[in-house]
């Protein structure tokens, strides 16, 4: 909402200097939130002239120029630009005669650009300022010619400043208006709220206009709404009145276009502009009908199957049941509430007019303004709530000002539906506002409060009764009422009290290991990224399964980028985006990681629910467990991506490129991180190298994958050859761990070691083997690593030599040779018979 | 004899090194050496004269001994120094396996954040991105068709009909929580929220928040405003400050928005909104099948990003979910 604030002044006192700064400094405490400040953007020297003479000049571009004698100060007196009191200006419009008043911009003026004037040559004159248009000054679009005074119905003396004179001195605040203030869409309701800020005097614009007798000649009309959306009848307030004889080609006055520019809204005629005008004034939007145009009386209805209309935008609109239409004999001539209809609207030769001033039912309008979307200045303030007392001072202010302004002569009755529901008065308990916001609020201010927002505040035993004014259909409820009495008295108040919460549990264990995870891999050199969870369907394809089996995804109704409208069922992609984006800039070594939730919907399932729980109550466990039900799966995940080297070529080392022996290392980190047992086997995806994939399990699950992506994807992605990468289901991970360690007790005892060199085919996994060995020399057997694959001379073709360091450790007793011995031939022989493995002598 | 040991010190005194010690001590005190021979030829001589000669000759290899003892320690200490010195590196100049990992500042943010109220003995919940319409909206007091509805810019899950929306805020987390857990509850939801705003460098359509919300029996609005500011002060110290402002939200009543000063602002110290809050709105409890005549709760929401950018003076949000690594380098582990 913009206010200008010599608009404002008129309906609450401004002390003189109040600046739009002070005006906001003031609203933003009682929750009008500050946005922007609006001026005309113009400096003086900007002055009426009078055309004495002009000479017209054609030139050799075609055009023909106006060589002018203006006065654009009193005889003998000294121009306002310090100049002579007669200047010399060319004009290229020709819409003027001599003798007309103009605006003249003199040389150190500033127009809106900023254009600033100065007297320059041109067609080989010296033109000392410039005759200015009606756009120039920002006062409207018309650039047809300049501004004529006369048009505007203006006389003034030569030299009168024309910035005051037109009103482009004023400046506008605009304001946040939040949802449920739609009394704050109007002057009358800022300026009361302005003065419940400062505590500055506030008149009602009410009180100027005085309700129209309700008279058996009023235009007829009828509400007959079949359908009301939950009970509540789509128009139940309905004034009009007749204005006769308007001249609708009158020049709307300066000020109400400077006001109406200032408030964001183009003049467009006297009558358009005064149902503008009187909306932005008390907040009740306005239409205006060519009553010579209307066939009959009006009639309220929704509208039926089918039912078309042209809106004044011009548009045909197909009507919906729900929508609520004014009609007359033709059918619908209106979007009630909405916008009205090009065929009964007010023109060029209106000379009657019916005014209307409905209050219509804020659900009908919110949903056909968003079904036509149609937001319209009069759907937003019904939508919010208008007050329903006003409508019939509404349209005796339109009246008057018709009169005022285009010569009318308002019937002297008009008509009143008037079937608003009684509100009643909510009790409000004595101390419930100091319990609810902490401040020991005296009686005197929580009635002077209610009272000052114009409640009907009656004082009985236990508290207050509260009746809130027609202007406020948000106050519902006593904690609506504290609401207001605390932003009276002010926010500051509220004093700052630290609660003690009893005593917690600190974070989950799930919480604590997922922190864990992301410290360690970011502590051994990974960069930890955040993608936005949006993928196109061929990445959910590709990435979203390990066999390439059909998958469903979660897709969105409305995505803000249509190639990605599906939520992402891997994080692959989003790291590989963030890898290809590093690169771009030149960063060419990679090590990522992205801990975020994935969205796997079942193939075949309907997700969601057809309806949901209305009502204010909690709804059964049936019902709860029901809507948990609809809702996809979104298991944590956590993606690893290296590319490029791990340790970059140094002074006395070479580069070591990466590979999938890193990405398993990430997979290494989070075991320690979580304290999971993570088996690693060969493994298979579609997106991953077929001889270097590694499934990832817990407990026999699968929970994710590591390799290298497929070379051929690799480089269509416009990445290197070898993209390590690994994805695993945190969630599960660390659902399967242990809440604790048992620990086993640390032998002292001296201990034996040995190796173990054993032949097996060329495919046997070096982890099964290693399994069969540690089985096979049973519990002396401390600990194994592979030191070496060997393949080649020596080794029969199709087998490889692996050769394991063992380390043996008795509990009791130091161990001998030959007990060592034996139990590294017992693990020889499990490995013997399990893959044929021979000692290599 | 006399010879036979001065060759023998002259040798060790020339010795320059442990290897050539070694030969040296093997030339004259080895079983061919002079020494050794004149000690083997005292078998020969005639007993009266053997003390005297025995302790001539004793005394010669005794000196021989003793100076090649001594020769050979300075030997080793200067060998050592030798050695100490040839090792010597550039220590500016030493290769690494070190890479520069780090966390994401805005993951590092939130933590921190949890950690303040975790230390008030709050809990952190969470609940799925994807969420069903009621609790992002109805239950939270927003009516089907109030313009604060259409306000939050939603993405819906396709098909609308199945009322599944991505959360626009981590308000449903309230919700879920009274719905879980026992009153007085006091817990903190952090995560990620969608709104439909245009990617620019002011606007994100994926973002973080944290969501606190507490309900126990006398909670006032006093109670948050106490909570905010040792939020604040926890995370920005103890020259930060809030200030309340009426505001509107559906699920609060009195509601709030958050301004939030701090004398080191870029640009000045100044009031800065950073989130909404107020005192839960009854309709809200009684969803959650908790009395509103007997408990009265508090919720705050704010944004991690907008935290971040004032923390930190990071001016374009582009950069917080680019991925581009120098951006999350620069925290490291710390934020």
């Amino acid at each position: 909402m913009r206010v200008p604030l010599s608009w404002l002044a008129e309906y609450v006192e401004l002390i003189p200097g109040t600046t739009p700064e002070d005006v906001h400094a003031a609203l933003v405490k009682v929750g009008l939130e500050e946005e922007d400040v609006h001026t005309f953007e113009l400096e003086g020297p900007i002055v009426v002239g009078e055309v004495l003479e002009f000479v017209e000049e054609p030139q050799t571009n075609g055009k023909t120029i106006r060589w002018c004698t203006v006065r654009v100060a009193p005889d003998g007196e000294t121009a306002a630009d310090g100049g002579d009191a007669v200047h010399g200006i060319v004009c290229g419009a020709r819409n003027f005669f001599v003798g007309d008043k103009v605006v003249v911009t003199l040389p150190g003026a500033v127009l809106p650009g900023p254009f600033p004037i100065a007297a320059r040559k041109t067609y080989g004159h010296l033109s000392d300022g410039m005759i200015a248009s009606a756009r120039e000054l920002g006062l409207g679009d018309d650039h047809e010619g300049i501004l004529r005074l006369s048009t505007l119905g203006i006389d003034a003396p030569v030299g009168t400043d024309a910035i005051t004179l037109l009103g482009l001195d004023d400046a506008a605040i605009e304001i946040n208006v939040t949802p449920d203030r739609g009394y704050a869409f109007s002057i009358r309701g800022v300026a009361r709220e302005y003065a419940h800020a400062t505590g500055a005097r506030f008149r009602d614009p009410v009180e100027q206009s005085k309700p129209a007798d309700a008279s058996g000649d009023a235009f007829p009309v009828e509400i007959r709404d079949d359908a009301p959306i939950r009970g509540r009848v789509g128009s139940a307030v309905f004034a009009t009145r007749v204005v006769r004889g308007v001249d609708p080609a009158r020049p709307t006055p300066a000020w109400m276009i400077a006001r109406l520019k200032l408030a964001g809204i183009r003049s467009i005629s006297v009558l358009v502009d005064i149902t503008n005008y009187v909306m932005l004034e008390l907040g009740q939007p306005i239409h205006g009908y060519d009553l010579d145009a209307l066939r009959g009386g009006i009639v309220v209805r929704r509208a039926t199957p089918g039912e078309r209309l042209i809106t004044l935008d011009g548009k045909e609109r197909t009507l919906h049941v729900e929508d609520l239409v004014v009609t007359d004999d033709r059918g619908p001539i209106g979007l009630g509430g909405v916008m009205g209809g090009s065929e009964t609207e007010m023109g060029e030769s209106t000379s009657n007019v019916l005014i209307e001033a409905a209050n219509w039912d804020p659900v009908s309008i919110a949903r056909t303004a968003r079904r036509h979307k149609l937001p319209s200045e009069a759907a937003k303030r019904y939508e919010r709530g208008v007050d329903p007392e006003i409508a019939a001072v509404a349209v005796t202010r339109v009246a008057q000002l018709m009169a005022d302004l285009a010569g009318g002569t308002a019937d002297t009755g008009g008509s009143l539906i008037h079937e608003a529901p009684v509100r009643e008065a909510i009790m409000l308990p004595r101390g419930f506002v100091s319990n609810l916001i902490g401040v020991e609020y005296t009686d005197d201010e929580v009635h002077d409060a209610l009272a000052e927002i114009g409640g009907v505040v009656t004082v009985v035993d236990d508290g207050f009764t509260v009746l809130p004014p027609s202007w406020r259909p948000d106050l519902t409820g006593r904690e609506e009422l504290a609401e207001e009495v605390a932003r009276l008295v002010g926010y500051h108040r509220i004093p700052s009290v630290l609660p003690v919460a009893p005593p917690g549990r600190g974070l989950t264990r799930s919480q604590r290991l997922r922190r864990q995870t992301a410290d360690v891999l970011a502590g051994a050199g990974s960069t930890e990224v955040l993608s936005f969870p949006f993928a196109t369907a061929d990445e959910n394809a590709r990435y979203g399964s390990a066999d390439g089996s059909a998958v469903a995804s979660v897709r969105l109704a409305n995505a803000l980028d249509q190639s990605t409208p599906f939520l992402r069922r891997s994080l692959l992609p989003g790291l590989i985006g963030a890898a290809r984006r590093n690169r771009s800039r030149g960063l060419n070594d990679l090590d990522l990681f992205e801990i975020g939730l994935v969205f796997l919907p079942e193939a075949g399932r309907t997700y969601g629910s057809a309806e949901l729980p209305v009502g204010d109550a909690k709804p059964s466990d049936e019902t709860l467990a029901a809507l948990d039900a609809g809702i996809p799966p979104q298991p944590r995940h956590l993606g690893v991506l290296l590319v490029g080297d791990l340790v970059t070529k140094q002074p006395g080392r070479v580069a070591e490129p990466v590979g999938i022996a890193d990405a398993l290392d990430a997979v290494r980190r989070v075991v320690l991180a979580t304290g999971a047992e993570l088996e690693v086997v060969q493994g298979a995806h579609q997106a991953l190298h077929p001889g270097r994939t590694a499934e990832l399990r817990v407990g026999g699950q699968t929970v994710g994958y590591a390799g290298e992506l497929l070379p051929a994807l690799a480089l269509e992605l416009d990445l290197p050859r070898v993209v390590a990468v690994a994805e695993l289901d945190l969630d599960a991970v660390i659902a399967a761990t242990e809440p604790a360690v048992e620990a086993r007790p640390i032998g002292t005892l001296p201990a034996a070691t040995q190796d173990l060199s054993l032949v097996v085919g060329a495919d046997a996994p070096a982890a099964d083997v290693a399994a069969a060995v540690r089985e096979g020399a049973g519990e002396l057997l401390e600990h194994l690593h592979l030191v070496d694959d060997y393949r080649g001379s020596g080794v029969p073709e199709g087998s490889k030599s692996l050769t394991f360091a063992l380390r043996f450790r008795a509990r009791d007793r130091t161990l001998t040779a030959a007990e060592a011995s034996d139990a590294k031939n017992a693990g020889a022989a499990l490995a013997s018979e399990r893959f044929g493995a021979v000692i290599r002598a | 004899m006399q010879s036979a040991v001065d060759a023998a010190l002259a040798a060790i005194a020339s010795a320059g090194d442990s290897a050539a010690l070694k030969q040296v001590r093997t030339e004259h005190t080895g079983e061919k050496s002079a020494l050794a021979l004149l000690n083997a030829e005292l078998r020969n001589v005639p007993n009266e004269q053997k003390a005297v000669l025995g302790k001539l000759v004793g005394g010669a290899r005794g000196r021989v001994n003793q100076a090649f003892t001594a020769r050979e320690a300075e030997i080793v200490e200067a060998e050592a120094a030798a050695q100490l010195e040839a090792e010597a590196v550039d220590v500016t100049a030493l290769p690494s396996r070190f890479t520069p990992g780090a966390r994401h500042p805005l993951s590092l943010l939130q933590d921190r954040v949890c950690d303040v109220f975790t230390g008030m003995g709050w809990e952190i919940a969470e609940g799925p991105e994807v969420e069903s319409e009621w609790f992002n909206f109805d239950a939270l007091n927003f009516d089907a068709d109030h313009p604060a509805r259409a306000m939050q810019d939603t993405f819906f899950v396709d098909p609308p009909e199945a009322h599944l929306v991505m959360r626009t805020h981590t308000s449903p987390v309230q919700i879920r929580s009274m719905l879980e857990r026992e009153v007085p509850l006091y817990v903190l939801a952090p995560g990620r929220v969608y709104r439909t705003d245009e990617f620019d460098a002011t606007h994100l359509p994926v973002f973080m928040q944290f969501e606190g919300v507490a309900v126990d029996k006398g909670l006032t609005m006093a109670h948050l405003k106490g909570t905010l500011d040792h939020f604040v002060k926890a995370i920005f110290g103890d020259e930060a400050k809030i200030r309340l402002r009426p505001s509107f939200f559906p699920f609060t009543e009195p509601s709030a928005e958050l301004d939030f000063w701090h004398p080191t602002f870029k640009g000045g110290a100044r009031w800065i909104e950073w989130g909404g809050c107020g005192m839960m709105h009854p309709n809200v409890l009684k969803a959650a099948g908790i009395d509103p005549e007997v408990y009265t709760g508090f919720a705050f929401g704010m944004g991690v990003e907008r935290g971040l950018m004032l923390r930190s003076d990071v001016q374009d949000m582009r950069e917080m979910v680019e991925g581009d690594v120098r951006f999350s380098q620069q925290f490291g582990m710390v934020v």
